[in-house]
């Protein structure tokens, strides 16, 4: 088998192992196995601008079948999957995103998450150390001592 | 209150302090002239996408950037679309007072649109037929109607989704032309 | 007639949870027990009312009165009658008067039940029972009335939503809403605990059973909704981080946390303010949860009809509850004297780690829900967080959760030796490396991380057996002595280890349903055969068939292995006259391995129809993984002990058998 060949079968393979999802129309599929995988995951990080909450590639609005067949087109013009997604962006803003790009605006978002965490953590440990007996107890005099070793004295010979 | 307890009671008032915080956002979300499905333009600004559409008809030639020339609207409609047999009238008023409007025919059959027009009149200087809705996509449009206003620099200023109502048209389109076009 | 009746009953309701909500409190502050005394028969009385109330709407729903706006607006005569029941409370109007049943049933039960609280206790927990239900009451009454009439009467309603038609969904909203309402117990023992000024090991057993029992309908509440999803929608999705499932998702991981951190409190007096605390946010959580459905303000496919007035109103109620509460919890809270101290390794610092990241784990997805909003109202533009979001941030969370629950449980109260309880989970620790190898071995295509995800949770799975083996000494004595012990062994036990071990395996339904899960979609003419995972499809052609209210094509395909028949899928589309709206059934076969998925499409026209065939691995052991975890809580929930409130006798063998 040619190498084109074995890309062929491999990309077949993948494209099979790629997540289903319900509204793409075999007429809208392209030919070539690899560029389709690449199309459908690219369509799962795409907002269908007129639905509620949907990727274009769950979708069966009018809108999101032209975006599914732009996005198809960019990707047979040799576009990048990072430009596809920027030349949707162009025209509509970061709202077309499912996945928030990381800018100042978004940094609380991103990074939200960890500062709870590490902060939850923090919280915590300074809770458990202010837990534990600051003062340890004073040490035994002179006196105190004696009647302790009296103590166990009388313990050791009871029966 | 001994001075050790202060952060103490400060922490302990932190959920409260945060729940006001969330409430006064959610309150600002409540606002009836904000809407949760509304996609904002990134084209404000920008230059208008360079297109060239086909006629509809022999009346009135098609329409592409390079024909645009002073300040004008673009219109996308379709025979299709209920709102915009709403904001129809509207958009006749404007065209008699002298703004220039040209219309794009959205994902139409050239034939519903031009009866669509014959019925309820035509105030399109030009009309280019957009098919297959990709111009639309350059546009950032996500629904008909939808109106952009272009300068002589062939810059868009202002969009409006949906259809005008007579408030926007006095309030913000018509002060906004006029500013445009000294 | 019965109409009037049902609103009457709404308004005495009400009343009466005035009367609940004020008098009860006052008595407990005077000590006077006449006053408190109001508190047991009120709660009684208003779920009278609020069942007649519901009652009487459920009447109209059935009998199709045409005269109540509501069932015009979400009825039809056609309807299934199940429908049409259902349709009671698919609404907005109509799911809130299940709400305050709910509120109230609960309410009830403590009046009814409750007879080994102290009366100061019942008193306060029934007045803030009652507060909560003066301001859905009032929601009701003043913006959202179910029994609003409509003169002249239509011949006819507007069918409810054909999507909505199904038993799945006709039992998802009244076991959510059972979770929802069921936090609120725990949020009125809080506040009255911060009113009482004291929480100790006896508050923490009473409120156990409630928030377990909340815990356990909020879990097959959501489970519920995941299943309608995965075999409505049409392509095997059960979640989607959709605004409203995240509003169910927050107060099922607070719930969990509280859960937990409750055990703390009754076994070790320690962590009591932090409880409090939770068992506030938790039912906050809920409400605004509803806040979030019923406002308008985001996006979702579940939104009930949105009205920025009703929307103020549920914020106004969402904000002086929990307003309220936290104020209380700051003033009060710093008087809450801790217990027992525990080192960090132990089975109360397990606890809390479990607390961290769950709590953690709400934040984000709360962070991740509103944070559009946030944006918005700082003015520029706003952004869409999707799937990919929750992906990257919620899903190590959920890792660090599961490996830590399986060491969590074996460790000891006060210091645990963590050295030996890694030692007795070695085998867990191969058994999980085994798994993931064979898992890589079997699905070669698929990602790594699926590979990890079926490591983490045989970790689990094994780890809860080895714990719970130890527990009644497997392998130590005579097989009749080791049963003794395994049936001697308290119902928490055995509860807690069903529900780990279940949050195991619906790991495993997890990873396979969204990592390995494939498809093939294509156009298929009768007569014509395609593969996928193994399994051939052939379709045989479709017909046409008439329901009560809809007409359907029915497509048949034979699914074969190896030549031999596995089974014959029926998949229907389905099309609604009334609203105009065609719906799709999936035809699913069920295998440990995996679900065997069929839709059909449209027709091309041309004898051809779209077929899409999916197929995803271990569904099955997902939903096995809800009723598990659902099941061990309610094991959990029938130990007497934590009823009760005192400890069973048993024999000492029992007693001994369990580790320190």
């Amino acid at each position: 088998m040619t190498a084109r060949r074995y890309g062929v079968v491999i990309g077949f393979m993948l494209w099979l192992a790629a997540t289903g999802a319900g509204a793409v129309e075999p007429n809208e599929m392209l030919a070539d196995p690899v560029l389709e995988a690449r199309a459908r995951d690219l369509s799962r990080e795409i907002r269908c601008l007129v639905c509620q909450n949907q990727a274009i590639d769950d979708s069966n609005a009018d809108l999101a079948r032209d975006l599914r067949l732009l996005l198809r087109e960019r990707l047979v013009a040799g576009d990048s999957d990072e430009q596809a997604k920027q030349f949707l962006v162009a025209r509509y803003g970061d709202f077309v995103l499912l996945r928030p790009p990381l800018k100042p605006r978004t940094y609380a978002l991103w990074f939200g998450p960890a500062v709870v965490l590490v902060l939850g953590a923090f919280g915590t440990a300074l809770y458990m150390r202010r837990r534990r007996p600051r003062v340890a107890p004073p040490p035994l005099d002179a006196a105190e001592r004696h009647r302790l070793d009296e103590i166990l004295a009388e313990g050791s010979d009871a029966p | 209150m001994p001075r050790s307890r202060l952060p103490l009671i400060l922490l302990f008032l932190l959920p409260v302090i945060g729940l006001a915080v969330l409430v006064y956002y959610l309150v600002a979300a409540l606002d009836p002239a904000r809407d949760p499905n509304r996609v904002a333009t990134v084209m404000i600004d920008q230059p208008v996408p360079s297109f060239a559409l086909p006629p509809l008809d022999g009346e009135r030639p098609g329409l592409a950037n390079t024909d645009l020339d002073g300040v004008v609207l673009i219109n996308f409609f379709a025979s299709w679309c209920i709102p915009c047999r709403v904001e129809h009238p509207l958009l006749t008023e404007l065209a008699k007072s002298g703004v220039v409007i040209h219309g794009i025919a959205y994902k139409d059959k050239p034939e519903d649109a031009r009866a669509w027009l014959n019925e309820l009149g035509n105030p399109y200087t030009r009309i280019g037929a957009d098919s297959n809705g990709r111009v639309a996509i350059d546009f950032g449009v996500y629904g008909v109607p939808e109106t952009y206003v272009v300068d002589r620099q062939g810059r868009i200023r202002f969009r409006q989704v949906g259809p005008f109502d007579p408030t926007t048209i006095e309030e913000t389109l018509k002060p906004l032309l006029r500013e445009l076009r000294q | 007639m019965i109409p009037e009746l049902g609103h009457f009953a709404l308004v005495l309701a009400f009343v009466v949870a005035l009367a609940q909500s004020s008098l009860p409190m006052l008595g407990a502050a005077r000590g006077d027990r006449r006053l408190m005394a109001v508190a047991g028969p009120a709660a009684l009385a208003q779920l009278l009312l609020l069942a007649v109330s519901f009652g009487a709407l459920t009447y109209a729903f059935v009998v199709s009165d045409f005269s109540v706006a509501l069932v015009v607006a979400h009825s039809h005569s056609a309807k299934p009658l199940l429908y049409k029941i259902s349709g009671v409370w698919a609404n907005h109007e109509g799911s809130l008067l299940l709400w305050v049943n709910m509120l109230a049933l609960f309410g009830a039960a403590v009046a009814l039940f409750g007879s080994n609280l102290p009366p100061a206790l019942k008193a306060r927990v029934l007045a803030v029972q009652g507060m909560i239900a003066v301001g859905f009451h009032a929601f009701m009454l003043f913006t959202s009335n179910p029994f609003l009439r409509v003169f002249p009467v239509p011949a006819d309603g507007n069918d409810l939503n054909p999507i909505l038609q199904d038993p799945g969904l006709a039992f998802h909203p009244p076991m959510l809403y059972l979770g929802y309402v069921g936090f609120s117990m725990a949020f009125s023992f809080a506040v009255a605990a911060l009113i009482e000024g004291k929480v100790d090991a006896a508050w923490a057993r009473w409120v156990r059973p409630w928030t377990l029992a909340a815990w356990v309908t909020l879990t097959l509440g959501i489970g519920l909704g995941a299943r309608w999803a995965y075999y409505e929608l049409g392509w095997g999705g059960w979640w989607f981080w959709d605004p409203v499932e995240n509003a169910s998702l927050m107060p099922w991981l607070a719930g969990t946390a509280l859960l937990h951190s409750a055990i703390v409190v009754e076994k070790r007096d320690t962590l009591k303010s932090w409880t409090i605390l939770l068992a506030i946010l938790t039912f906050g959580l809920s409400l605004l949860g509803t806040f979030l459905v019923r406002s308008g303000v985001l996006t979702s496919v579940h939104t009930f009809a949105s009205d920025p007035a009703r929307g103020l109103f549920i914020l106004g109620l969402f904000a002086a509850a929990v307003g309220g509460s936290l104020t209380l919890y700051a003033v009060r809270a710093p008087a809450l004297k801790g217990g027992g101290l525990f080192q960090p390794i132990s089975r109360e610092g397990a606890l809390l780690l479990n607390n961290l990241l769950l709590a953690t784990a709400c934040a984000t997805v709360f962070i991740g829900t509103l944070y559009p909003l946030f944006l918005d109202g700082i003015g520029g533009a706003t952004v869409s967080v999707g799937p990919p979001y929750y992906n990257t941030t919620f899903m190590p969370l959920l890792a660090a959760l599961v490996f830590v629950t399986g060491i969590g449980p074996m460790l000891a109260w006060k210091r645990g030796d963590l050295a030996a309880v890694l030692s007795r989970l070695t085998l867990a620790g191969v058994g999980a490396v085994a798994a993931a190898l064979v898992a890589w071995r079997l699905e070669t295509q698929g990602p790594i991380l699926a590979v990890a995800g079926i490591g983490f949770a045989f970790w689990l799975l094994l780890a809860t057996l080895i714990d719970l083996a130890g527990r009644f000494g497997l392998g130590r004595g005579r097989p009749a002595e080791i049963w003794r012990r395994a049936v001697g062994l308290p119902r928490s036990a055995w509860g807690g280890a069903l529900a780990h071990a279940g949050l195991a395996v619906a790991l495993l339904g997890m990873v396979g349903t969204t990592l390995w899960a494939a498809e093939n979609i294509r156009v298929m003419r009768p007569g014509e055969t395609t593969t996928l995972g193994g399994y051939d499809y052939r379709f045989d052609g479709t017909e046409q068939v008439s329901g009560p209210n809809y007409s359907s094509d029915f497509g048949r395909f034979t699914v074969s292995r190896g030549g031999a028949v596995v089974a014959v899928l029926t998949p229907e589309k389905r099309f609604y006259p009334v609203q105009g709206t065609p719906t799709t059934e999936a035809a699913i076969k069920t295998t440990a391995a995996a679900d065997l998925y069929v839709v059909l499409g449209d027709p091309d026209g041309q004898g051809g129809w779209t077929v899409r065939v999916f197929h995803r691995p271990l569904a099955m052991w997902l939903w096995l993984g809800f009723v598990m975890m659902s099941a061990g809580g309610a094991v959990s929930l029938s130990d007497r002990r934590l009823r009760v409130g005192a400890p069973a006798r048993r024999g000492l063998a029992a007693v001994a058998a369990r580790p320190a």
